[in-house]
């Protein structure tokens, strides 16, 4: 994760490097960009050449991907992102409570990023684990049967 | 199949073997027989539970999930005793921590299931261990198979069991096979949909993270009828445990010479690999899911050419879903007529589904084709939470329908729920109460299939949003004359001119709820009024005078100040201030508070 945009030249070696380590080949497209997104935090659009590049495929056709599935991110995220379950089961299981909750904590709506760069607030479909629902997703750790009282305890633990 | 009310897991890992873990399965036994429980209770061996060197030997009790430790074979015949006969938790036997340690998801079977799908699924071995696997019958159809069949008889064994596919659809899957089989070319390849995004449904997730080698014997098994060399797993970014438990079955299976080159010392050889999605629900659709391996837009295509013919690079492939890949082993281990033997004349075998919403026990279940909606709801489910009415029953996720109460006798299978406006889907079943509002639902699933629209048909694209915009305007009180045809008239256009299922099946929220509960849709159009009181423009708080006792507690907590009163008097709600928090009606101690 990281804070505000990279800089040109990382986001073009780090690119580089992951084309390198999947294979440049169009089949590694998907990984590539996920990969790429999880080290930097979003897909610079400097990454995005440096793919195009070493796939030997259209720009457009790797920006084309990258703005169609809701992991990955054109746009600089903050250091942790914050991902809320939006689906029934958890709605149902009080998940309406800690949504307004957790929007009210950290000042920020769906999609948005905190002025610090610490925090990104998104909504995320069904992670699946309907039975211990309301389920929030703090970068790569879950959290289970979450209530609003919880939320300052977790969030503290993200600098 | 026997049916017993209590199941023992004893741990019999290495560690606990060592610490006299088959005197303590020994003595159980004798003890069971000696009070006459044997018939009842069934002992079973499973892998590690708690940590061997500091707990073991020991034993888990479902459905309780007690938990027993460090065990001796002298301390059985009092638990036996005690917890079997006199149903007391013995308390000096138990760990630590974590006293009770209770499946949230899955529950030991009830009468009126059949577990194929989920038959390992409840702890019963270590889905980190293929030895685990393969002492449950794990890879014996595949060394069947190899040993004794050719491809075609696979693919008629299956033919004849009558396994359909279990993402959706319920396309026959020998027949799939038959065609990837048939299609010219020397490269095929075989995938499996583990993109289960139907909000609520998390059957094949369970079955990934607790049982992964079903679902990859099933595809080596699929991959040698059909003749494919590669094969993937397509399986959600939402979903990591369960990539993870998969790659470690992968690479086990590849160790042990189940995958790669010369399968069992046979000619025939596999690849398997996991892909990752990066979230579209849209992706769990073949052709945009084989988009999305390519490393394209998740966009569905035309079809035809179906992917038996021209899929993933354009050569024949074979996609099943998770669910069915898993039944794939025990039919050929059972024969196909075992299998054909449960189920309809339509549907055979079982169906896993995902039980929620206002029933009291939910969780993963299985059952068999042909169980009725009342079976389902009430014998397993246990009936409808806080004693209410049954209203109606959702099945087939976002894109299914809406069953009334009337129909809950309604046998399950895919061509009767089919005729009753619904689809079988993936497998979600939502049970819904009295207080549910219908039109409500119907937004609800309406909002999720418009975000989740690729784009790429018109009439999906716009059509959805349209119905969006008219559904939120009717639970907004503000719905017109006419806007119960011009949804009909949408879900006709946009069920017959989009591409996928998505499209396809976008109607059924809307159709379903409109054919069996038009008087909701009337009452909030024409009367402006919410019979099941949820739509909240379309309701008002009242505080009943003569109940009142001027407490003031609700005064009090009204975060608009919309309550009036003076204290010991009666109070009133201005509607024109209130915005139908409810917060006064439940802090109310007198329930003077009436929705209206």
């Amino acid at each position: 994760m990281t804070v505000g945009t990279i800089a040109s030249d990382k986001a073009r070696q780090v690119a580089q490097e992951v084309c390198q380590q999947h294979g440049a080949t169009r089949d590694e497209l998907i990984p590539i960009l996920s990969d790429i997104n999880r080290q930097l935090g979003y897909l610079p659009a400097e990454a995005l050449d440096e793919i195009s590049t070493q796939l030997k495929i259209p720009k457009s056709q790797v920006l084309s991907a990258a703005s169609f599935y809701s992991m990955l991110s054109t746009q600089p995220r903050g250091r942790h992102v914050i991902k809320f379950c939006e689906s029934a089961p958890c709605h149902v299981q009080g998940g309406r409570e800690v949504w307004l909750a957790l929007q009210d904590q950290l000042q920020l709506k769906s999609g948005e990023t905190s002025p610090d760069d610490r925090w990104t607030l998104e909504t995320t479909s069904c992670l699946g684990q309907c039975a211990d629902g309301p389920v929030i997703l703090v970068d790569e750790d879950i959290y289970l049967n979450v209530t609003p009282d919880q939320l300052s305890g977790i969030l503290a633990k993200y600098k | 199949m026997a049916f017993f009310r209590s199941h023992i897991l004893v741990s019999v890992d290495p560690v606990c073997l060592e610490k006299g873990a088959h005197d303590i399965f020994d003595t159980l036994l004798d003890e069971l027989g000696k009070k006459g429980l044997i018939d009842e209770i069934q002992v079973l061996e499973t892998s590690r539970i708690g940590d061997p060197e500091t707990l073991g030997p020991d034993l888990m009790v479902y459905p309780e999930g007690v938990h027993y430790v460090n065990l001796t074979p002298a301390d059985i015949p009092y638990m036996v005793e005690e917890h079997f006969l006199k149903g007391r938790t013995v308390d000096k036997l138990l760990a630590g921590e974590s006293k009770v340690a209770v499946d949230e998801e899955v529950a030991p079977p009830k009468p009126k299931e059949i577990r194929i799908v989920l038959r390992n699924s409840l702890g019963k071995i270590d889905p980190l261990n293929i030895e685990d696997y393969i002492a449950e019958d794990g890879y014996a159809a595949l060394a069947k198979i190899l040993s004794e069949m050719t491809p075609d008889e696979v693919i008629d064994t299956v033919l004849k069991s009558g396994l359909r596919g279990r993402g959706g659809a319920g396309f026959p899957t020998g027949k799939k096979w038959q065609f990837a089989r048939n299609a010219p070319g020397d490269e095929k390849y075989l995938i499996c949909n583990a993109d289960e995004g139907d909000p609520g449904a998390f059957m094949n997730r369970r079955v990934l993270e607790s049982d992964p080698h079903s679902v990859v014997e099933g595809m080596i098994i699929a991959a040698y009828a059909i003749g494919a060399g590669q094969g993937y797993v397509y399986c959600r970014a939402e979903y990591p445990d369960a990539v993870r438990t998969l790659k470690v079955a992968i690479e086990q299976a590849r160790e042990f010479g189940l995958l790669g080159q010369n399968i069992l010392g046979s000619d025939f050889s596999f690849e398997l690999e996991v892909r990752m999605g990066a979230g579209a629900f849209v992706c769990g659709e073949e052709t945009a899911l084989m988009a999305s391996i390519e490393g394209q837009r998740g966009q569905p295509r035309p079809r035809p050419p179906f992917p038996a013919v021209k899929g993933l690079w354009g050569k024949p492939t074979n996609i099943n879903n998770v669910e069915t890949y898993a039944n794939v082993a025990q039919i050929i281990l059972n024969g196909a007529d075992w299998y054909a033997s449960i189920g309809t004349a339509d549907s055979k075998g079982t169906k896993t589904f995902a039980l929620a919403g206002d029933v009291k026990n939910t969780g993963l279940i299985e059952v068999p084709f042909g169980t009725t909606l009342r079976e389902i709801v009430y014998d397993i489910g246990g009936g409808i939470k806080n004693d209410k009415a049954l209203k109606a029953i959702q099945t087939g996720g976002p894109m299914g329908g809406c069953i009334p109460a009337s129909q809950v006798d309604l046998p399950v299978d895919y061509k009767a729920l089919t005729e009753a406006g619904s689809i079988m889907g993936s497998g979600g079943l939502v049970v819904m109460d009295e207080d549910t509002c219908m039109v409500d639902i119907a937004r609800f699933f309406m909002d999720f299939i418009q975000d989740e629209s690729c784009g790429k048909c018109v009439p999906c694209r716009i059509g959805t949003r349209r119905m969006l915009e008219i559904l939120t305007r009717i639970c907004d009180g503000k719905g017109e004359d006419g806007d119960i045809e011009r949804l009909e008239a949408l879900c006709y256009e946009v069920g017959t001119a989009s591409l996928c299922g998505l499209g396809q099946g976008a109607p059924n929220p809307v159709l379903s709820t409109i054919k069996h509960f038009r008087d909701e849709y009337e009452a909030h159009i024409y009367e402006k009024r919410c019979p099941a009181k949820t739509c909240r423009a379309l309701i008002n708080f009242v505080i009943l005078e003569d109940v009142c006792t001027g407490c003031t507690v609700c005064a009090r907590n009204c975060p608009v100040n919309a309550i009036s009163g003076e204290r010991r008097l009666a109070h009133h709600i201005d509607p024109d201030i209130c915005i139908r928090c409810g917060i006064c009606a439940q802090v109310c101690n007198y329930n003077a508070i009436e929705i209206q």
